[in-house]
């Protein structure tokens, strides 16, 4: 595998170091950015503010939580999508939503992938690991870079 | 996969190719997925079950959890599909993952611009065939959530 980046929005602590755990599991974590609000994801795809210099290109996968302090995960969905330099790198809600309204709004606006972050931890690992392994490893991503 | 929360889903897979189609549904199989999988056989027949045309009219339930296409099928091809899907707010939410022999940049380009939700190239090697299916039918078919059946999500 060649260095695919995952970046991750996420404000809970408890989650980031979770979702880190799983996805260290199958060796990517390493490849992993971790933000912890709407507005740092929008400057790191962007390349502004403290990201300024950053190099890498754009993540193969963006994993977006939803109720975040600044800006939300919708929010930065939106700006993602509409914008035509980013619309095409895959965005995957993980939230602890699992209400339709939520649902219909992100994939109205062009969430690749929508999951519910499972309450019980046993599950919640799987489901990273297996989010992991489709976005990192099976999908092909997009090639565009900024 | 014995989670309440996490039920096998619906997948319907376009896909011409008999040896393929046969390699895939086993792998889903395997994770006791097949017996939600529809297999059509080109793009012409993706399109008449997803608007419940010909001989799906009298069809039950709505859009599948999850549609994998083959790009080079008869009649129809599967960017001709992914086109149609993603421009009818009727139908765009529903993920559309391609499954594809092809690697041209070109392919992969338009399908993430006509808004694909992932796009896979099938493994040359049977066992990574399977394993990628296997990977993909997961996430699919059991961790994502699916947008809810009927809703209209155009802008």
């Amino acid at each position: 595998m060649n260095m695919r980046q995952i970046l991750i929005a996420e404000d809970d602590p408890r989650d980031e170091e979770l979702t880190l755990a799983a996805l260290e599991e199958y060796n990517l974590a390493n490849k992993v950015f971790v933000v912890h609000d709407g507005a740092e994801a929008l400057d790191y795809m962007y390349c502004r503010g403290k990201f300024k210099a950053r190099v890498g290109g754009n993540p193969v996968v963006i994993l977006l939580d939803n109720k975040m302090p600044k800006v939300t995960g919708l929010e930065v969905l939106k700006i993602i999508k509409a914008d035509e330099r980013l619309k095409t790198i895959p965005v995957v809600v993980l939230t602890s939503s699992r209400e339709a309204p939520d649902l219909i709004e992100f994939y109205k606006h062009g969430a690749n992938a929508y999951v519910v972050k499972p309450v019980d931890f046993a599950e919640f690992m799987k489901a990273i690991k297996q989010l992991g392994i489709f976005w990192a490893a099976v999908n092909e991503p997009p090639l565009n870079n900024l | 996969m014995k989670s309440m929360h996490l039920k096998p889903k619906t997948i319907l897979l376009v896909e011409d190719d008999p040896n393929d189609e046969e390699m895939t549904v086993a792998a889903l199989k395997k994770e006791g997925l097949a017996g939600d999988v529809i297999v059509v056989r080109d793009g012409a027949e993706a399109l008449d079950f997803l608007y419940r045309r010909a001989g799906f009219a009298s069809r039950d339930g709505g859009p599948p959890a999850v549609m994998l296409l083959d790009i080079k099928m008869p009649k129809v091809d599967g960017l001709e599909v992914l086109r149609q899907i993603k421009s009818d707010p009727h139908l765009k939410a529903m993920p559309v993952v391609m499954l594809t022999s092809s690697e041209e940049s070109s392919d992969l380009a338009e399908c993430y611009q006509l808004g694909v939700n992932a796009y896979v190239v099938k493994p040359v090697r049977l066992n990574e065939f399977i394993k990628a299916v296997h990977d993909l039918g997961i996430f699919w078919g059991v961790v994502n959530h699916p947008p809810p059946a009927g809703i209209q999500t155009g802008a």
